[in-house]
């Protein structure tokens, strides 16, 4: 006991304290954040929703994932993942996976709207965690200019400044961004699927995540001014065209103008 | 109206054009150049037009060039972007980054030239590659060339400078980043390394002065040696005169084709507006560089795939395949306290030192070997020179893997396989890559010999199956005309050079060297037929196929 | 026949060709026959390429038009919007193509068609002969004679000296285009000022980061507070500074002796400028907790204190050392302990004296 209150008296015993004590507003700012983000959405889920979810998950995702998605050595617990986390992997097709490999892949959804919404309701109501979020937040609409600011600090090193994707280490990739959905943008955005970082709404506030979105809908949709993008892929894309294209079309000139005219 | 010659007062040219180059000869004096270039006899083959193709594009690069300076300011100063492309409204970028998105936006036809510009360039330097390529493969750097060889490698090396820097003007992210990584090397040359970054960027990187200089330097001092070197490529190429292919008619001391006016002028002349319009298609089709994708530069983002442009990703991918560490053994090392960054030196300089010294030395190096100190105006096709050949793909290849390794997160991701293994593989290929390629290279190109020998001495395989009396299916062949023959056996076929002692009797060592590479070189050969053995093909039959030059196909 | 055992070396100097076998080469029969082309013997068919020829000058002139078309009836206006820009880049570059590649193959095909193809010979002639080699040797013999170079030596001498010394003022002007590096790569913006620890704060709007908004497998891109209101270097200071910031489960990070202190609760700050060639390292995976650089793919990592395990960068990232202050805001507790970025030559001598 003795050595207990020496200690209490040691210099650092006040800086530790202080430490606690920030760690433990910081942990309750963080569920209360959590908290609002999961209030902040429209979408409700009946207890049916909830019932036939746990149904579907016993049956698809448990192998994995474990019995009340507690997870296993195959798959995370998908505790606190929130109903976002649901929605856009199965949304996309990566859920469930087809076979074990670097990265879950997007494919042909496995499960349609309603079993979607009933699996998210389920693992929504497991623990608090992001939540699907409101149509307006992903519809674009949002200022293109500083969206794409946070685009090339935030995603541009992995997903291309003009979102083509890009290669990460031992085959995994950074997706091209072309055709995804808004709201399984600002799904990945808030989750983090996979090895993608998480960007929370206190990294990147939800207008600004509507600003990215508003961004990435608008360069999908005006194209380049320039003609085909080639990709977008930068200058091994346009050496390549220039040794193959131009160059066969200089050289298919060159064969004409030295052939002989019968 | 008269001629300007006196010695024949009487000579009145026929068209008008014919007068008024009368009229402007009288006045400069330059008939005996007209009487000198006016039928010059240019030989004819697709293979000759890469230099022109060069040529053209540099033409190009100038006129499009020119248009944009109009346009660009070259300052680092910031400044928020109004023009009209939304995704970056209000962005604060350098004046440099606003004047190129202006020229892409708000000028008319200034999205066009800029594409023209970009792929003119790209075009550029390929065409020089493919023209330097067509040249080595040919033999064309033999006596006399070699200087020109030496000039036209110096052209390759300026024309990657004026790339370059070009690249970097608009000063949008990606060749920021460019920029960077340039820096990353030069801090890492030992000694002055840091000093050199310090005055090139005018400080810390990366400063306000880089754009500005980069400018000058790529409108006026590199175009300005381009043109040099361009003046004298051309120079003595008609001091020269062209090369030709071997075949019927054609011999060191002469040269065959068409003359210059008409046939020449006008088919080179209107090549160039080929070149201009096939760059034209590519510029209003395809997008190049776009800077508006990009963003500003920034030192804190990057994109991925961020590459330079093709001609110095060579570089760039050997950059990527050194590794850094050894296990735990750093190859960045500390001695003497200080720091020897051998992670960054050795590839950014090792392999493009030895491709351009190879490249600059191989005139000398193989005339060393061979001995071979004649003029040669006649081409080797490249079958009957199979260790060059196998030289020069090997060369090649190890280009080829170092420019490969440039783009490998692009083929992880393309071909979905792990960006890691690819990096493997092409460190593996680096070495390997190389041998294999000359080994094929050789074996290729003597198969081909064979085939040739064996064609000339047999004739075509007309695929005609006919049955003789006694049974037999035989393959008729048809002959060759003395002309198909003779472009088939009318080539030299050096031999091995033993050691010769020198004037005092001695064989040097060097000497002895030296024969040793002229073994290497000239040990695999496949003999050209000779008269006697077609005599010989013909006495046994057309059935004989394979049998009289068996014994003399590949000696060892 | 094998061909060593033909290959005398007693030619001339030069390569042991078939020479001494002459009589078993093929000769060369010349320049083959010319052969007539249609338009040659077929005066319809000259007139027919004749036709051909005016009409591609005339898609030339088609092709002047569109571009002439396109340039003046398409007007980009103020906010000209992108499928505008496309449309008329696409019609000025099919305008000029046209208009170049029907003059160029107007006149190719006039030159294949019409204009004489007969195939000439025309000697070549030396490079240069021998009585104006022995006069030039003659000229230049004069000359250096003439200069009276060799009889004075002082000349020559002087000379040579003044000739090497007088390019050193253009290398020593040279020396005010930067300024001396002294110890700047050494520091960054991180230092405290005036006691003060810098927050970190968001890139690219600047405002400070508290150490809850940093949950776990998050990353930030970070900047020093204060970097977004300098008016002069604001770049060169930024190509330092950025720092990439994550969180990850504390129990995976292992601080060496020393640096237990330099992360906060699993939070821990590194330098984003690779020490390879300085790209941005930017790509975190917050599973595998690998740093990724996208230039040359140097892979650092997180567990291990970005330790290079893949690529071509042999230094880890150097690590800025945070803490949280009284308002929860994340700070750095001092400058960077190395100097950060691609290696140079004085880098180690700066590291030791930063840490002494």
């Amino acid at each position: 006991m003795k050595a207990l209150s020496q200690k209490r008296r040691h210099p650092l015993a006040a800086i530790a304290l202080l430490l606690m004590g920030l760690l433990l507003t910081g942990g309750l700012y963080a569920v209360a954040t959590t908290v609002n983000e999961a209030k902040a959405s429209t979408t409700t889920y009946s207890a049916n929703d909830t019932e036939e979810g746990g149904k579907l998950f016993a049956a698809n995702c448990a192998t994995c994932h474990g019995m009340g998605a507690s997870g296993t050595a195959d798959g995370p617990s998908l505790v606190g993942v929130g109903a976002a986390a649901v929605d856009f992997q199965v949304g996309t097709g990566r859920m469930p996976m087809q076979m074990n490999g670097p990265q879950a892949l997007k494919k042909p959804a496995q499960f349609n709207d309603e079993q979607t919404h009933q699996l998210s309701a389920y693992v929504a109501s497991l623990g608090a965690g992001p939540a699907i979020p409101e149509e307006e937040l992903v519809n674009g609409g949002g200022d293109a200019a500083a969206g794409g600011e946070l685009f090339r600090t935030n995603c541009a090193m992995c997903h291309n400044a003009a979102a083509a994707g890009g290669a990460l280490t031992r085959g995994k990739f950074a997706p091209a961004l072309a055709d995804v959905s808004g709201k399984h943008i600002y799904e990945a955005m808030v989750t983090g699927p996979q090895n993608m970082p998480v960007f929370s709404d206190s990294n990147i506030t939800p207008e600004g995540k509507k600003d990215i979105i508003t961004f990435l809908k608008q360069i999908e949709s005006t194209g380049s001014p320039g003609g085909a993008d080639l990709g977008s892929l930068g200058p091994v894309a346009e050496g390549l065209f220039v040794w193959v294209a131009g160059l066969g079309v200089i050289i298919a000139f060159t064969i004409w103008l030295t052939s002989r005219t019968s | 109206m008269s001629a300007a010659s006196t010695a024949e007062p009487a000579f009145v040219a026929k068209t008008k054009t014919g007068r008024f180059t009368d009229f402007v000869d009288s006045r400069v004096g330059g008939s005996g150049i007209l009487r000198e270039f006016g039928r010059k006899v240019f030989p004819d083959h697709w293979s000759f037009m890469f230099g022109e193709v060069a040529l053209y594009s540099f033409v190009i690069l100038l006129l499009s060039g020119t248009f944009l300076t109009f346009f660009f300011d070259p300052s680092m100063a910031e400044t928020h972007y109004d023009g009209s492309y939304v995704p970056l409204k209000g962005v604060e970028m350098s004046v440099a980054y606003n004047s190129s998105l202006n020229i892409s936006f708000d000028v008319r036809g200034g999205l066009f030239m800029r594409q023209v510009h970009h792929w003119a360039a790209l075009l550029f330097v390929a065409s020089i590659a493919v023209h330097m390529l067509r040249v080595f493969f040919t033999g064309a750097f033999r006596r006399p060339r070699e200087m020109n060889w030496v000039v036209g490698s110096v052209l390759l090396i300026l024309a990657m400078a004026a790339g370059f820097t070009g690249y970097s003007l608009p000063d949008d992210l990606l060749s920021g980043n460019g920029l960077r990584i340039i820096d990353g090397v030069i801090k890492s040359i030992p000694v002055i390394g840091t000093y050199i970054s310090f005055f090139l960027f005018g400080g810390e990187f990366p400063g306000t002065a880089i754009i500005s200089r980069l400018y000058m330097l790529h409108i006026l001092l590199v175009p300005a040696l381009i043109l040099l070197m361009i003046v004298l490529h051309l120079f003595m190429v008609v001091v020269h005169k062209h090369t030709q292919y071997p075949g019927p008619g054609r011999n060191d001391n002469n040269v065959v084709g068409y003359p210059l006016g008409p046939v020449y002028a006008a088919k080179a002349g209107g090549f160039f507006f080929i070149v201009f319009g096939v760059l034209a298609l590519m510029a209003a089709f395809f997008t190049i560089n776009p800077i508006w994708n990009y963003g500003p530069y920034d030192p804190s983002p990057v994109s991925a795939g961020t590459q330079p442009d093709w001609y110095i990703g060579f570089v760039d991918g050997a950059l990527r395949l050194m590794p850094g560490t050894f296990g735990d053994w750093h190859v960045e090392q500390v001695w003497f306290g200080h720091v020897f960054t051998f992670n960054v030196l050795l590839p950014a300089l090792v392999p493009a030192g030895i491709l351009f010294t190879v490249m600059f030395a191989y005139p000398w190096i193989e005339r060393w070997i061979t001995k071979d100190d004649r003029e040669h105006h006649v081409l080797d096709r490249p079958r009957n020179a199979p260790t060059r050949t196998g030289i020069g793909v090997a060369g090649f290849i190890w280009y080829c893997v170092m420019w490969a390794a440039a783009g490998s997160d692009l083929i992880a991701t393309h071909f979905h396989v792990s960006l890691n293994d690819v990096t493997y593989w092409l460190r593996a290929l680096f070495f390997v890559g190389p041998i294999i390629g000359f080994i094929v290279a050789k074996r290729v190109a003597l198969a081909l010999q064979r085939k040739d020998r064996e064609i000339a001495l047999h004739g075509r395989e007309t695929g005609r199956i006919v049955r003789l009396p006694h049974g037999e299916f035989i393959e008729v062949h048809a002959p060759l005309d003395e002309y198909k023959r003779y472009k088939l056996v009318g080539f030299e076929s050096p031999q091995v050079l033993p050691a010769v002692p020198n004037e005092h009797g001695v064989v040097t060592r060097k000497e002895k060297r030296r024969a040793a590479l002229s073994k290497w070189f000239f040990e695999d050969r496949v003999a050209p037929a000779t008269p006697a053995e077609l005599e010989a093909a013909h006495g046994h039959g057309h059935a004989a196929v394979e049998a009289p030059e068996e014994s003399k196909s590949l000696s060892h | 026949m094998g061909n060593h055992s033909d290959g005398s070396p007693n030619h001339s100097g030069t390569v042991a060709t078939a020479g001494q076998n002459e009589v078993e080469k093929f000769q060369d029969p010349g320049i083959p026959p010319h052969r007539l082309r249609l338009a040659d013997t077929d005066p319809k068919a000259a007139k027919r390429a004749e036709r051909q020829v005016a009409l591609l000058f005339g898609i030339s002139v088609v092709g002047t038009l569109i571009f002439l078309v396109a340039y003046f009836a398409i007007d980009l206006g103020d906010d000209s919007s992108i499928a505008t820009i496309r449309l008329q880049n696409a019609l000025l570059g099919v305008g000029t193509a046209f208009a170049m590649l029907g003059i160029g193959t107007g006149i190719v095909h006039w030159a294949k068609a019409l204009m004489p193809d007969h195939e000439v010979s025309e000697e070549r002639h030396a490079i240069r002969h021998e009585e104006d080699r022995q006069a030039a040797v003659r000229i230049v013999d004069d000359i250096v004679e003439e200069t009276g170079i060799k009889r004075r030596p002082l000349i020559r001498n002087t000379l040579l000296g003044a000739v090497a010394l007088a390019p050193l003022p253009a290398v020593a002007i040279f020396g005010d285009l930067g300024p001396r590096p002294d110890d700047k790569l050494a520091h960054t913006m991180w230092a405290p000022q005036d006691g003060k620890l810098k927050r970190l704060a968001r890139d690219p709007d600047g405002t400070p980061i508290k150490a809850s908004d940093v949950t776990i497998g998050s990353a930030f891109h970070v900047i020093p507070e204060g970097l977004n209101e300098l008016h002069e270097g604001k770049l060169n200071e930024k190509a330092k500074a950025v720092v990439l910031l994550m969180r990850l489960d504390p129990a995976s990070l292992n601080p060496s002796p020393g640096r237990e202190e330099w992360g906060y609760n699993g939070i821990v700050a590194y330098s984003k400028i690779c020490t390879h060639v300085g790209c941005p390292v930017a790509l975190y995976e917050q599973q595998t907790h690998h740093l990724l650089c996208p230039c040359h793919q140097s892979t650092f990592d997180l567990t291990q204190e970005c330790k290079v395990i893949f690529g071509p960068a042999s230094r880890p990232l150097p690590q800025l050392p945070i803490a949280v202050d009284d308002e929860g805001y994340l700070v750095a507790t001092s400058d960077f302990h190395e100097p950060v970025g691609p290696s140079y030559w004085e880098r180690d001598s700066h590291e030791r004296s930063i840490n002494s």
